[in-house]
């Protein structure tokens, strides 16, 4: 280096984020991905778009699709229609706040666990193991029967339960990276328990938990689904998927098929985002072998 | 009496990438080998060696395919043949001995039904006469009880035993040809010996025609007839093994040659220094509290002072660097850093301790987070230790790089866009960005070819001189020892054998047995090495000494 060259700050090349990532899509991926967003789209514009109000009486009972009522009309003459799209708010933010409460809980005690050891994997670990014997629908009844079904309560009551499988796997996935060597090379350095879990086990463990991510968020979609369905989710008048297809589900006896519109609702932003889930995957495995070729 | 067994005609190998680019592994290589001869072949990791070895069953590993020339097999083009034949071939007519047999053996199943399977399954042999086989070549390869070792479990056998077994599972078919692929890189060097010459032995009496390969010039010396140096695929060098080690044409093969006797910084006298670095006072550590690894050690290590310990595996000399990290605390005794005693253990050490000792791994691929880009790695000690960010870390960062020879353009690279020599390189420039006053050196070239190995050697003797780093240098490797330590402190089985200034140690006559041994065993570059070493051996090299309680 010159002199001349020392008053230049020396730039670093940095990595960013990769578009190729949305280059690269394949169609399915593309069509999850469209389905997520049409999603989010219908929670973040909510009543806007509805043709009409989410309790709104507009004709008889269980009516058939049509040019008026596209979804057809439920079991007291409301439009299925608006009340899905009402519906979604509800639905979607309690499944993802769930999961996301879940998965940060669970993260957090799995790495601490793994990373710790000894005193504090054994409690954690039993804690989970006490949690898990009780069957999850039954706990939950008994809690949300006890502290009343406000929306916190189930994404709380979802959260916790579901965060006891998160555990189980982000310890089981941070042990293998514990024992590496470049963490002890971090323990030697002095770092916390907080730079050790976020920068050194959480970037070789994320691809694993995304895809549990995908998964778990569907449960948690079906598992407010199924609550509501007996009773004790989301209150009516209120729409919300899982109670849509609990009050029209009388229908099918009678070949009517109201109940599917909801039904289709929950199939297919749980199908959407596992398709861009897998994608993710693939990639990251398409990358892992790309390494490799190289080691060879 | 030319009796070609394998022959093989512009060999060409292909990998495909991720990216569908094909990439070519092995180019156009010819190769003859008669019956009962052994050819070498010798390169470093990414030869293409191995790849070669494989094909010679016409067998290429996943991922990678055979696109070019002929493989003849005793008279027959094994590329024409269909997958049952060949099938048929392997195992039987051509036999494969790899690197780890630790990792070649099913933990759950007993040595003979392994050692036997092959020729039970092909049918060539009743499981009655498979076992008599067996029992046979145990103790052709001298195995203690060769009548009941095969009905131990793999774990219940030593390293060199094991690799034994397996040579005894290679030969139960009684195969032509033999390809052995690094068949004692894994192991201690006086082990090492042992397979040496038992496998050659039984090369030697059963007139098999053996491919042997190794990145180890002073290994293959002692076993092969020919050698042919190979570099990316391609053929190098050719030639008789006294040709070859003696008088080689190629620049690339004179590097080959050379690398291992790099010496680095002859020293003379070293006296014990004044005011030691690291002090490590009558520590006796144990894993569980009952059993001691390390008994009563004493070591010092001074400024700018190379200090190698030495000894082989199981002899306590990494249970040692972590005393000295504070990863493991010692049942007693304690270790003195800069005249004061440091804390035990690793949570009770002020930052600056810390960051006053700093280590390098044997395995460069899993001390680095593969996720973290070069510029990560090494910015974060200067990050913790000194608070430096932003430009002032980015211009650190490419001072470092600068200091073990790269280039700046590689500080957004992942670990895994580097070569092994690379990848340790940037381990040192993370070890040497805490301005450490010793640096742990923990097998720090076991894993890297050895001209790379060199280079790594050179690197850290260079930054010694400019920075007056002490260095414990752990290692198997008396090659190395020799020429960068300043004092060799040999130890075995938690004990220290003897310590001194490394002129001393190595200049015979040596006063331990052990040590003797030891520097015995280390493969010299001549042919006649290993039968000099057999004739001399006497008491010292009790072949079977090593048998597990």
């Amino acid at each position: 280096m010159t002199s001349i060259d020392q008053d230049v700050p020396p730039a670093l090349p940095r990595r960013r984020f990769d578009w190729r990532f949305f280059v690269d899509m394949p169609l399915a991926s593309k069509i999850g991905m469209f389905i997520i967003l049409v999603n989010l789209a219908v929670v973040v514009l909510g009543g806007w778009l509805a043709p009409n109000g989410e309790t709104e009486f507009v004709g008889g009972i269980w009516m058939p699709p049509s040019a008026e009522h596209l979804f057809g009309t439920d079991q007291i003459g409301r439009d299925i229609l608006s009340r899905i799209i009402y519906g979604a708010r509800t639905s979607v933010l309690i499944a993802l706040g769930a999961t996301l409460l879940s998965f940060s809980m669970g993260i957090l005690m799995g790495f601490s666990a793994a990373v710790m050891g000894g005193a504090v994997d054994q409690v954690f670990s039993r804690i989970v193991d006490a949690l898990m014997a009780i069957p999850t629908l039954i706990l939950a009844l008994v809690v949300i029967s006890v502290l009343g079904s406000e929306v916190y309560v189930l994404i709380l009551v979802i959260a916790v339960l579901d965060s006891t499988r998160v555990f189980r796997l982000s310890r089981a996935i941070a042990m293998d990276v514990t024992v590496m060597e470049f963490v002890e090379a971090a323990r030697l350095r002095g770092e916390g328990l907080w730079w050790l879990m976020r920068r050194e086990i959480l970037p070789n463990t994320v691809m694993p938990l995304i895809a549990e991510f995908g998964l778990r968020f569907c449960f948690a979609f079906l598992f407010v689904a199924a609550l509501s369905f007996l009773g004790l989710g989301v209150q009516p008048p209120h729409a919300d998927w899982g109670g849509m297809v609990k009050e029209n589900y009388n229908g099918l006896s009678y070949g009517i098929i109201a109940s599917l519109f909801p039904a289709g609702a929950i199939a297919l932003l749980t199908i959407g985002v596992n398709l861009v889930v897998d994608y993710i995957l693939a990639r990251q495995n398409r990358s892992a072998a790309a390494f490799e070729e190289q080691e060879l | 009496m030319s009796d070609l067994l394998l022959e093989m005609r512009k060999l060409r190998v292909e990998a495909r990438g991720a990216d569908g680019a094909t990439n070519r592994i092995v180019n156009d290589v010819d190769l003859k080998l008669e019956r009962g001869e052994v050819l070498g072949l010798i390169g470093e990791s990414g030869a293409g060696k191995s790849t070669i070895g494989l094909a010679a069953m016409a067998f290429a590993r996943t991922g990678c395919r055979i696109t070019g020339g002929q493989v003849i097999f005793d008279g027959t083009d094994l590329m024409t043949q269909d997958e049952e034949t060949l099938r048929e071939m392997r195992g039987v007519r051509a036999a494969y001995i790899a690197q780890s047999a630790a990792a070649s053996f099913n933990p759950a199943k007993r040595l003979n039904d392994q050692v036997c399977e092959v020729a039970i399954r092909h049918g060539v042999m009743s499981e009655q006469d498979a076992v008599k086989r067996a029992v046979e070549l145990y103790g052709k390869l001298h195995l203690p009880d060769p009548d009941s070792i095969g009905r131990r479990y793999p774990h219940q056998v030593s390293g060199g035993q094991l690799q034994r077994v397996m040579s005894a599972m290679a030969m139960t078919c009684g195969p032509d040809l033999l390809i052995l692929d690094e068949p004692t890189t894994a192991l201690d060097v006086t082990t090492q010996i042992e397979v040496l010459a038992t496998v050659r032995d039984l090369i030697r009496q059963n007139n098999n025609a053996s491919l042997y390969i190794t990145h180890d010039l002073a290994v293959v010396a002692q076993i092969a007839d020919r050698i042919m140096v190979l570099r990316d695929g391609e053929m190098v060098e050719e030639g008789p093994t006294d040709k070859i080690l003696n008088d080689p044409d190629e620049a690339y093969t004179k590097e080959l040659v050379s690398a291992r006797q790099a010496v680095v910084k002859p020293r003379i006298q070293v006296a014990l220094p004044e005011h030691p670095v690291v002090a490590i006072k009558n520590v006796t550590a144990s894993y569980d509290g009952r059993v001691d690894v390390l008994k009563k050690i004493d070591v010092v290590i001074g400024k700018g002072e190379t200090v190698a310990i030495v000894g082989e595996s199981g002899s306590g000399k990494s249970t040692l660097a972590r005393v000295v990290t504070g990863l493991l605390p010692p049942r007693e005794g304690h270790v003195e850093f800069n005249g004061k005693p440091l804390s035990a253990a690793l949570r009770q050490r002020s930052k600056d301790d810390l960051r006053r000792i700093q280590m390098i791994y044997q395995m460069p691929d899993v001390a680095m987070n593969p996720r973290q880009s070069v510029a990560e790695i090494i910015g974060r000690p200067l990050t913790f230790y000194f608070g430096l960010t932003g430009q002032k870390r980015d211009r650190r960062v490419i001072e470092l790089l600068a200091q073990i020879d790269m280039d700046p353009v590689f500080a957004e690279r992942l670990p895994g866009q580097l070569s092994g020599g690379q990848k340790q390189r940037v381990c040192i420039a993370r070890a040497l960005a805490a301005e450490p006053d010793i640096i742990i050196c923990d097998e720090v070239t076991s894993a890297l070819d050895q001209v790379v190995a060199a280079g790594i050697l050179k690197l850290l003797d260079r930054l010694q001189k400019a920075t007056d780093i002490a260095y414990m240098f752990i290692t198997h490797d008396l090659g190395i020892v020799k020429n960068i330590a300043d004092r060799t402190v040999v130890m075995y089985q938690g004990d220290v054998v003897e310590q001194g200034s490394t002129v001393d140690i190595f200049t015979p006559p040596q006063k331990e047995d052990y040590t003797r041994k030891l520097i015995a065993s280390v493969p010299e570059m001549r042919t006649d090495w290993l039968d000099e070493v057999l004739r001399e051996r006497g008491d010292l090299f009790d072949i079977d000494a090593k048998v597990p309680a």
